[in-house]
C-alpha cells in the first residue's frame, strides 16, 4: 500500500514534527484552528465563570478526554466507519430508548444515562451516527440518490430526531436532523425537492406548534416579543442583548464585563457564553471568533473536497457544515435572532459530552484527510 | 461495491458533491454575515441604548437618609431622639410574586394578618422602587432567622433604621408632636428627592413646624448590584447631613408639674417667659403617647384615640376655644382707663344686678347680694360683674373690640407650632357677617365679662397676659429657643424679632391694672388669696369662670360624667413678680368649677417650680 511510501522513508532524516503529525493522522491546520478556539474558549470561561480556576481545571480534564477521543477516531480508517455505521446507529437508538425509560432528569428534561462512573448523553452518539449512516447509505448507490433512498434517509434521520425531541431536547434534535439533511443536500438531491421540502416545512409549522411542549411554545412566544415577560421567560434574551450591545465595538475588556460578573446574565458559562465574549471583546472580538469558526469549518470543507470517496466527502462536508449550524443556532439564540433552544457554543461553552462528540467529529475529518491514498509516489 | 463504478462516475459524483460543498460554504458565509450584521446593529447602532441599560442594570443609586435632628428641653434633656431598629422591607418592583413571597415570609417570621393588611395598605401608596415596610422592630432572633434565609427572598431585606423615639412619652405629645409615615398629601408637597429613603415626616407640633431644619440633607451611595439587587460594592457616596438639633424653651419639669397638677381634668396650662416670649410649658390634657405614631399607628389604637369623647388628640393649648370669663376683666379695665371712660378711682355701685337704660332685664353679678361701691381695683380683685357691665356699656362694643384686638384676642398669636386657632373677639361686623344679625346692647355687657361670643385659646390668654405683664411689650410665643447644626457647637437663636409695643397714653394705666391684679392675689378680698401665700414677691393674677352652655349633640357621657361636664370651666392667669415679671402662666381647667379653687392652685405650683421656691402645697381658702 501507499502507506509504505510514508513509513519506508529513510529513517536518518532530521526530526520533522509534520511527519509525526501525519503518522498520528493529525491534520495540523485543523489542529491549530481547534487549539486556538479552545484557548479562546478557556479564556472566556475563566471570565464568565467568575475566575474560578476549579472550573477551568474541570474543563481542561474534559478537553483532554475529548482530544484523546479525537486522536483515537483519527486513527480509524473511514472505510471502517462506513462499515460500522449501522451498528453505531442501532446502538445509539437503543441508548436513546433507554434514556426515555430509565434516564435521569436534569433541568426538566430526560437526557442523561447514568453509567455509574459517568453520566452520558446518548444523543451525542446519535449526533455522529446519523451523518455517518446517511452518508454510507447514500454512497452505496450512484448519486444523486433515488427517491426511495431519499425517503429512507429521511426516516433514518427522523426517528432519532423525534426521540430526542421527545426528551425533550429541541436544540439537539434540530442539530441531528440538520446533520442528516446536510448529507442529503450534499448528495445532490434536486433543487426542486429542496424548495418543495422547505415549503412543506413552512406549511408544517402550525402542526409542529400543536405538538410542542408548553415550554417550547413559551420560548417561541417570548422570542417573538421578549419584552413581554422581562422577569420570566424573556429575561435571558433581554439580558443577553444588553450584555452584547453594551460591549460596543471593542468591548469592555477581558474580565471587565459587568453584566456577566454582576450575575445579570444567566447561564453565562454555558449557553450564553457568546454574550460574555461580545461584551468583553466587542464587535471586533465576536466577529473574529465567528471568522475562526468559519476558518475551521472551511478547512473541513476543503478536506471534504479533497476526500477520495463519496462517503468521505459527504461525511466530512456534513460534519463541517453541522459545526457551523451549531454555532449559528447558539449565536442566533444569544443575539436574539433565533428562539432560545439550549445549544452550547461549540468548543467554548462549559460542558463535557458535546465537546467529546465535536472533537470526535474533527477526528473523523482528520482520519478522512490523512487516510487518503497517495496517487503519486 | 465501489469498484463497480467507473472513473467517470466517480468524477461526476465528486463534481456534484464539490459543487454542493461550494453552495453550502457560500450559504454558511451568508448566514454568518447575517449574524455579524446583527452584531453590528446591537453593538454599534444600538450601543448607546444598551450601554445605558447595562449601567442601569448594575449601578443602583441608594439614598442615605439623614439623621433627624434631636430635640432638647431648655435644660438640655432629650425630648426626641433616634433609636436603631431593624425592619423587614420589600422593594415590590424587585419581587416577581409579592403574594407568594409574603406567604413564605409568613411561615418564616410568623407575620400576623394585621402585618399583612398593613403592608398591603402601604403597598398601595408606596413610591416606585422604594422599600415598603413589612414588619417593624424585628427581634434579634427574627433578624437572624431571616438572614439565614435571605437568599430565598430577592427584593426583601432587613434594614437597620433609626426611628424617632420620645423618651418623655406623653409629656410633649401636643407641643413637640410626633413624626409619622409620609402620606400621599405630604408626598405632593415635599421635595421627593430630599425624602428618598426617609420614611418619616413631622406631623404635628415642633416636629412639623421645624421639619425642614430637623430633616437634614439626604446623601447618596452609588452601588453595584447583582440581578437580585444585592449590593456587590460601593462605587461612591455622598454622605448625608444630619438635621439640626433643636433646643426648646419648654422645660420638662414645668411640663410635668403642669401635667400632673391637672390631675384627671381635661384642660391646658401654658407658661411663658414674658421677657423673651419663650414658651416654658405647653400642656394639653388628656394627652397620648406620640411613640404610637412613629412607625404607623395601628388602626385600632388610632380609632381609640380618635373616637374617645375626651379627644386626646386635640391640642387644647392652641386650639381649645374657651370663653375667657373674668380673666378678660383686667384688659377691659385697661381699655376703660386708656379710653378715658373711667379713672382708677371712679366708682360704680353694685347692687347685685345691672339693667340697661330703658330695659328691665337684670344682668346679674355673680355675687347676688352685690358688692356695694366698687372702684377699679376692687372690681378686678373681687371680680365684680356689675362694674364691668357698666364699663362695657360705656365703652360700647366697637371700642371694646378694637382695644382687645391690640392684645391679640381673636387673632393667632403666631406661636411657632402649626394649627393654632384664632379664637373669637366678637364685633358688630363679625356678627353681621357670620350670623347676619344686628348687635344687641346686652351682648356688649356679656362681652365685657368675657362671656357670650368670646372665645380664647389658652395660648392667647398667656400671650395677652404676657403683654400686660410687660406693660405693652408684645412678643410672639416661641417654643424653639435655638437650633444647632449637626457637629457644631454654636447655637443659632430662634425667635421672631417682631417685638410690638402697645403705646398707652399714660404708663400709669398699666400699673393701675397690674395693681388690681396684685390685689386679686394679695388683697384681703382677692379671689385667689391662697396663690400668693408666703411668696417672696408680689404675684399678679386673675381668676375666671366660664359658663358651659351646653353639650354638643354628638358627645356621649354617662350620668356622672354628664354632671361634671356641666360644671363651669375654671380659668386663671398670673404673672410674677408683679413689678418685674419673669413668669406668666395661663390655666384652663375644663369643668373645673371655679377658677379660684381649681385653676389658681395649678398656677401656684408652676410658680413654685419655676422660681425654685420651697413652699407648702397651696390651700385654697374658703
Amino acid at each position: 500500500m501507499n502507506h509504505s511510501l510514508i513509513s519506508d522513508r529513510p529513517q536518518r532524516q532530521s526530526w520533522q514534527p509534520g511527519r509525526l503529525f501525519q503518522l498520528l493522522h493529525i491534520d495540523t491546520m485543523l489542529l491549530f484552528g481547534l487549539l486556538l478556539l479552545l484557548g479562546v474558549g478557556l479564556m472566556m470561561l475563566y471570565s464568565a465563570g467568575g475566575q474560578d480556576s476549579g472550573l477551568i481545571i474541570r474543563q481542561l480534564v474534559r478537553l483532554g478526554v475529548a482530544m484523546g477521543a479525537m486522536l483515537v477516531v483519527a486513527q480509524i480508517h473511514p472505510d471502517r466507519m462506513r462499515d460500522s455505521a449501522y451498528w453505531l446507529y442501532a446502538f445509539g437508538l437503543i441508548l436513546l430508548a433507554a434514556v426515555l425509560l430509565f434516564g435521569h432528569e436534569g433541568k426538566g428534561a430526560q437526557r442523561w444515562l447514568n453509567l455509574g462512573f459517568f453520566r452520558f448523553q446518548p444523543s451525542e452518539i446519535i449526533k455522529l451516527a446519523v451523518p455517518i449512516l446517511v452518508a454510507a447509505f447514500l454512497a452505496e448507490r450512484p448519486l444523486p440518490p433515488s427517491a426511495f433512498r431519499i425517503l429512507m434517509s429521511l426516516a433514518l434521520i427522523g426517528l432519532p430526531a423525534f426521540l430526542i425531541a421527545k426528551q425533550p431536547d429541541l436544540g439537539t434534535a434540530i442539530l441531528i436532523a440538520s446533520s442528516g439533511l446536510i448529507v442529503l443536500f450534499l448528495a445532490g438531491i434536486s433543487w426542486k425537492l429542496i424548495i418543495g421540502f422547505l415549503s412543506a416545512c413552512a406549511a408544517a409549522a402550525p402542526v409542529l406548534w400543536y405538538f410542542m411542549h408548553d415550554y417550547q411554545r413559551r420560548r417561541v412566544l417570548t422570542f417573538l416579543n421578549p419584552e413581554n415577560d422581562p422577569l420570566g421567560a424573556g429575561y435571558h434574551i433581554i439580558q443577553s442583548k444588553i450584555a452584547i450591545g453594551s460591549g460596543g465595538t471593542f468591548g469592555q475588556g477581558w474580565l471587565q464585563g459587568t453584566q456577566s460578573h454582576l450575575e445579570f446574565l444567566p447561564e453565562r458559562s454555558t449557553d450564553f457564553i457568546f454574550a460574555v465574549i461580545a461584551e468583553e471583546f466587542g464587535l471586533a472580538g465576536a466577529a473574529l471568533l465567528l471568522c475562526l469558526y468559519l476558518l475551521i469549518a472551511g478547512r473541513g470543507l476543503f478536506i471534504a473536497s479533497q476526500a477520495q470517496s463519496s462517503f468521505s466527502r459527504l461525511l466530512a462536508g456534513s460534519i463541517s457544515i453541522t459545526f457551523l449550524v451549531y454555532v449559528f443556532v447558539n449565536v442566533g439564540m444569544v443575539t436574539g435572532l433565533l428562539p432560545v433552544v439550549g445549544v452550547p457554543l461549540p468548543l467554548v461553552s462549559y460542558g463535557g459530552t458535546s465537546m467529546v462528540t465535536l472533537l470526535a467529529g474533527f477526528g473523523i475529518l482528520m482520519s478522512i484527510h490523512t487516510h487518503r491514498r497517495m496517487m503519486s509516489p | 461495491m465501489s469498484s463497480r463504478f467507473t472513473l467517470k462516475d466517480h468524477f461526476r459524483e465528486s463534481r456534484l458533491i464539490n459543487g454542493r460543498l461550494l453552495v453550502a460554504a457560500l450559504i454558511s458565509i451568508l448566514v454568518f454575515s447575517v449574524v455579524i450584521v446583527r452584531l453590528v446593529v446591537l453593538q454599534v447602532f444600538e450601543y448607546e441604548h444598551f450601554d445605558s441599560l447595562s449601567n442601569r442594570n448594575r449601578v443602583d443609586i441608594e439614598p442615605l437618609p439623614p439623621q433627624r435632628g434631636l430635640i432638647y428641653d431648655r435644660n438640655g434633656l432629650l425630648i426626641a431622639e433616634n433609636i436603631p431598629t431593624f425592619s423587614l422591607e420589600m422593594v415590590p418592583e424587585k419581587v416577581a410574586d409579592v403574594e407568594a413571597t409574603l406567604n413564605e415570609l409568613s411561615k418564616l417570621l410568623a407575620l400576623t394578618d394585621e402585618d399583612i393588611a398593613d403592608f398591603q395598605d402601604r403597598l398601595k401608596r408606596h413610591r416606585r422602587f422604594q422599600q415598603v415596610v413589612i414588619r417593624q422592630r424585628l427581634t434579634e432572633a427574627e433578624v437572624a432567622r431571616f438572614s439565614a434565609n435571605r437568599y430565598r427572598f430577592p427584593g426583601v431585606d432587613i434594614q437597620g433604621r433609626l426611628i424617632r423615639h420620645y423618651p418623655q412619652g406623653n409629656l410633649f405629645a401636643h407641643a413637640v408632636g410626633y413624626v409619622g409615615r409620609i402620606n400621599e398629601r405630604e408626598l405632593q408637597i415635599i421635595d421627593q428627592q430630599d425624602y428618598k429613603g426617609t420614611q418619616q415626616i413631622g406631623k404635628t407640633g415642633v416636629e412639623k413646624e421645624y421639619e425642614e431644619l430637623l430633616h437634614g440633607e439626604v446623601g447618596y451611595r452609588q452601588v453595584e448590584t447583582n440581578v437580585q439587587g444585592r449590593i456587590v460594592r460601593e462605587l461612591m457616596s455622598v454622605s448625608s447631613h444630619s438635621g439640626d438639633d433643636l433646643f426648646l424653651n419648654l422645660d420638662i419639669n414645668l411640663q410635668r408639674v403642669a401635667s400632673e397638677s391637672l390631675t384627671d381634668f381635661n384642660g391646658s396650662v401654658v407658661a411663658m417667659d414674658p421677657r423673651s416670649g419663650g414658651v416654658l410649658a405647653l400642656v394639653s390634657k388628656p394627652d397620648f403617647d406620640p411613640n404610637l405614631f412613629v412607625s404607623g399607628i395601628s388602626s385600632k389604637d388610632y380609632a381609640e384615640l380618635r373616637d374617645s369623647p375626651e379627644r386626646p388628640l386635640y391640642d387644647r393649648a392652641l386650639r381649645g376655644s374657651y370663653p375667657p370669663g373674668s380673666t378678660l376683666k383686667p384688659f377691659v379695665a385697661l381699655a376703660g382707663l386708656e379710653l378715658g371712660v373711667v379713672t382708677e378711682h371712679s366708682k360704680t355701685y353694685c347692687p347685685g344686678w345691672y339693667t340697661l337704660p330703658g330695659h328691665d332685664h337684670r344682668y346679674r353679678c355673680w355675687k347676688h347680694h352685690g358688692h356695694g361701691m366698687m372702684d377699679m381695683n376692687d372690681a378686678v380683685a373681687q371680680s365684680c360683674d356689675v362694674y364691668f357691665y357698666d364699663l362695657a356699656h360705656t365703652l360700647g362694643i366697637d371700642r371694646l373690640h378694637q382695644f382687645l384686638d391690640l392684645f391679640g384676642f381673636g387673632h393667632e398669636t403666631g406661636i411657632d407650632i402649626p394649627s393654632e386657632s384664632s379664637g373669637l373677639s366678637p364685633s358688630r361686623e363679625w356678627k353681621r357677617a357670620s350670623r347676619n344679625q344686628a348687635w344687641f346692647p346686652g351682648e356688649t355687657l356679656i362681652s365685657g365679662i368675657g362671656q357670650g361670643f368670646n372665645q380664647t385659646t389658652p395660648i392667647q390668654l398667656a400671650h395677652a397676659t404676657s403683654t400686660l405683664a410687660m406693660r405693652g411689650v408684645m412678643q410672639e410665643p416661641q417654643v424653639v429657643r435655638a437650633s444647632r447644626k449637626a457637629g457644631q457647637s454654636e447655637m443659632e437663636l430662634r425667635g421672631s424679632e417682631r417685638v410690638n409695643s402697645l403705646p398707652m397714653q399714660d404708663s400709669q394705666h398699666w400699673e393701675a391694672v397690674v395693681d388690681s391684679m396684685v390685689e386679686v392675689i394679695h388683697g384681703e378680698r382677692g379671689t385667689a388669696r391662697h396663690v400668693g401665700k408666703d411668696m417672696p414677691f408680689k404675684v399678679a393674677g386673675k381668676t375666671g369662670t366660664a359658663q358651659v352652655f351646653g353639650i354638643a349633640q354628638d358627645e356621649k357621657y354617662d350620668a356622672e360624667t354628664l354632671e361634671r361636664k356641666l360644671h363651669d370651666h375654671a380659668l386663671f392667669i398670673a404673672f410674677a413678680p408683679a413689678d418685674k415679671p419673669e413668669f406668666v402662666v395661663a390655666v384652663v381647667v375644663e369643668n373645673g368649677g371655679s377658677g379660684s379653687k381649681t385653676a389658681a392652685p395649678i398656677a401656684r405650683k408652676m410658680m413654685i417650680e419655676y422660681f425654685g421656691l420651697e413652699l407648702d402645697e397651696p390651700q385654697p381658702d374658703q
